[in-house]
């Protein structure tokens, strides 16, 4: 079982984009237009981590001055903020290999991205991350605001890398999992008592229950869309739902797990519901102006559930319903102990 | 499992606290140039529909300091013809800023988080510095020197775009400080949270908040 968790925190680790990177027409100062760079971007990476080879591949075509260098993907501003897999898994409906991105030296969109000044940025994104899941699972941000200066520096250090030995070094020390499903998060003390063979579990967050750091990236594709790859780019990100939610682990009756269906339902609930009386409330919404029956049969309510929900990637992967959540959440979380879900859903405004 | 507790508030006691600010602020006497808080709701996003959204004020204006220093940096960019011809126009069209205030609930966090922006009339949008030079100097004071208040600048949970926030990771310390003060029952607590909570920010980005919210009528 440990064996098993390794293997997958490797892979995830070593997961990697290949992308395929522009100049943009714009900038370019030296005919003949010189050929896109080709690199690899770590999943969980980010993309300003790539500005300086990138600028040194094109330092001959360069306009003078310094300005925010930014990424854009079919005229859609990238977040920088938002790891490099994420930002594929939800913006390639079926996967471009390689990935072509437009990289811009002038011309920061402000309006749209949030400043971005290099390493710095990224980095202090990934310590506030880490600060809100820390306080997601514990309760409170302190075993990350403790960290000291050097344990800070070596943590980013093996983000940025992809060292994955040189992060666990660390990371260890924050007490930040795995979940398990009776809500409990282990900690030092626990393991102990379960390697003694202890029969009763010491319980530090027994009166508060586990919770799951989880951001959602929901984008909407066409209903009647029957393959993934007809869906239409995304043009804005006002089109996008970006839900930064944590998922409860509470015991379900009558389920021995739960599944990666259970949470998304509780995460999204209108994508799942069936009730004829939410999908009353949901019309206004979506400016339906059909007459809600209902007297719907329970076979057309399955064929409405099953058209909401099209697709859920993570690293990478589309993932069955059944799936254990706590599974995902354990073995494809992100360095900073977010699961980043992306989901296509049918809408009938798209 | 609702209310306040260890500094933190549950969605549905931010929505009660919510609904309970925005109904008391139009009781009370406020001032003129304050506008009402309204209840902005989202279908956007997951969750039920009817607790999802956010409390805004908007529509905020100030006059800005430093009025003669902007009509001459202005004037400089737009051509002595222009700034010649336009002087008044130009005066009181730079000399507004308006400013909008969200208040979202965090769900990461457990409390509410201040979002805001501010531009010009032209639509503008101002920097920090530029809005600091709007704030009074107890806001500056308390903004320099409180550990708890510092602004940055996220990306707006509802609009996908960046919007100036204090960051909220410290916000249940010291609101547990704050109502570990008052002995009320705990559904009063968590009607309180909000204009308890908005005391300490509206002081740190200079939002005057009437001591009437405070008292019960």
């Amino acid at each position: 079982m440990a064996a098993a968790h390794e293997e997958a925190a490797r892979r995830v680790w070593g997961g990697a984009v290949p992308l395929q990177v522009h100049l943009h027409d714009a900038d370019v100062t030296a005919f003949p237009p010189p050929p896109p760079f080709l690199t690899l971007g770590p999943r969980i990476g980010y993309l300003p981590l790539l500005i300086p080879i990138i600028k040194a591949h094109f330092s001959n075509a360069l306009p003078p001055g310094v300005d925010t260098v930014w990424f854009e993907y079919k005229g859609l501003p990238l977040k920088w903020y938002v790891p490099i897999g994420v930002l594929f898994d939800l913006l390639c409906a079926e996967p471009e290999r390689p990935w072509n991105l437009i990289v811009h030296f002038r011309g920061y969109p402000s309006e749209i991205l949030s400043p971005c000044e290099g390493e710095d940025s990224v980095k202090w994104s990934y310590m506030n991350s880490l600060k809100e899941a820390t306080f997601i699972i514990t309760g409170n941000s302190k075993s990350v605001m403790n960290m000291s200066q050097a344990d800070q520096i070596a943590l980013w250090e093996a983000v940025m890398k992809g060292n994955l030995d040189g992060f666990k070094n660390i990371s260890t020390r924050l007490k930040l999992g795995p979940f398990e499903e009776d809500g409990l998060v282990r900690t030092a003390s626990t393991e102990r008592q379960r390697q003694q063979g202890s029969d009763e579990p010491e319980s530090p967050g027994s009166g508060r229950p586990c919770r799951v750091p989880v951001r959602l990236y929901v984008r909407g594709v066409q209903e009647d869309l029957e393959d993934i790859e007809d869906a239409l780019p995304v043009s804005d990100w006002e089109s996008v739902s970006y839900i930064n939610r944590p998922f409860e682990i509470r015991k379900v009756e009558g389920r021995s797990y739960i599944t990666l269906e259970h949470a998304l339902q509780t995460l999204l609930p209108e994508f799942f519901s069936s009730d004829a009386q939410n999908a009353e409330e949901l019309d206004p919404a979506a400016g339906n102006s059909d007459t809600t029956d209902p007297s719907r049969s329970s076979q057309e309510a399955d064929t409405t559930k099953k058209t909401k929900v099209k697709l859920i990637r993570v690293q990478g992967i589309e993932l069955d319903m059944d799936i254990p959540f706590l599974w995902v959440a354990n073995n494809l979380k992100n360095p900073e102990y977010y699961l980043h879900v992306c989901v296509y859903v049918g809408t009938r405004k798209q | 499992m609702g209310g306040v507790g260890h500094g933190t508030l549950s969605l549905d006691s931010f929505s009660a606290s919510a609904a309970a600010l925005v109904k008391r602020w139009k009781e009370i006497e406020v001032d003129d140039s304050l506008p009402d808080w309204a209840w902005k709701p989202c279908c956007k996003t997951g969750g039920p529909s009817e607790l999802e959204g956010y409390l805004a004020l908007e529509g905020l204006y100030r006059d800005c300091g430093g009025s003669q220093e902007q009509i001459e940096e202005n004037g400089n960019s737009d051509g002595a013809d222009i700034f010649a011809c336009d002087t008044w126009v130009q005066s009181s069209s730079y000399n507004v800023h308006v400013y909008d205030f969200h208040v979202v609930y965090s769900y990461s966090y457990k409390v509410p988080v201040l979002y805001f922006q501010a531009h010009r009339s032209d639509g503008q949008l101002l920097t920090l510095d530029q809005i600091k030079q709007d704030l009074p100097s107890d806001s500056l004071k308390v903004l320099s020197e409180s550990k708890w208040t510092f602004i940055t600048r996220e990306e707006h949970p509802y609009l996908s775009r960046p919007w100036f926030t204090l960051h909220p990771c410290a916000t249940s310390d010291w609101m547990k400080l704050l109502l570990e003060e008052s002995k009320v029952a705990y559904e009063e607590q968590s009607l309180r949270y909000l204009p308890a909570w908005l005391s300490v920010v509206g002081q740190a980005v200079g939002l005057k908040i009437p001591l009437e919210l405070h008292c019960r009528s």
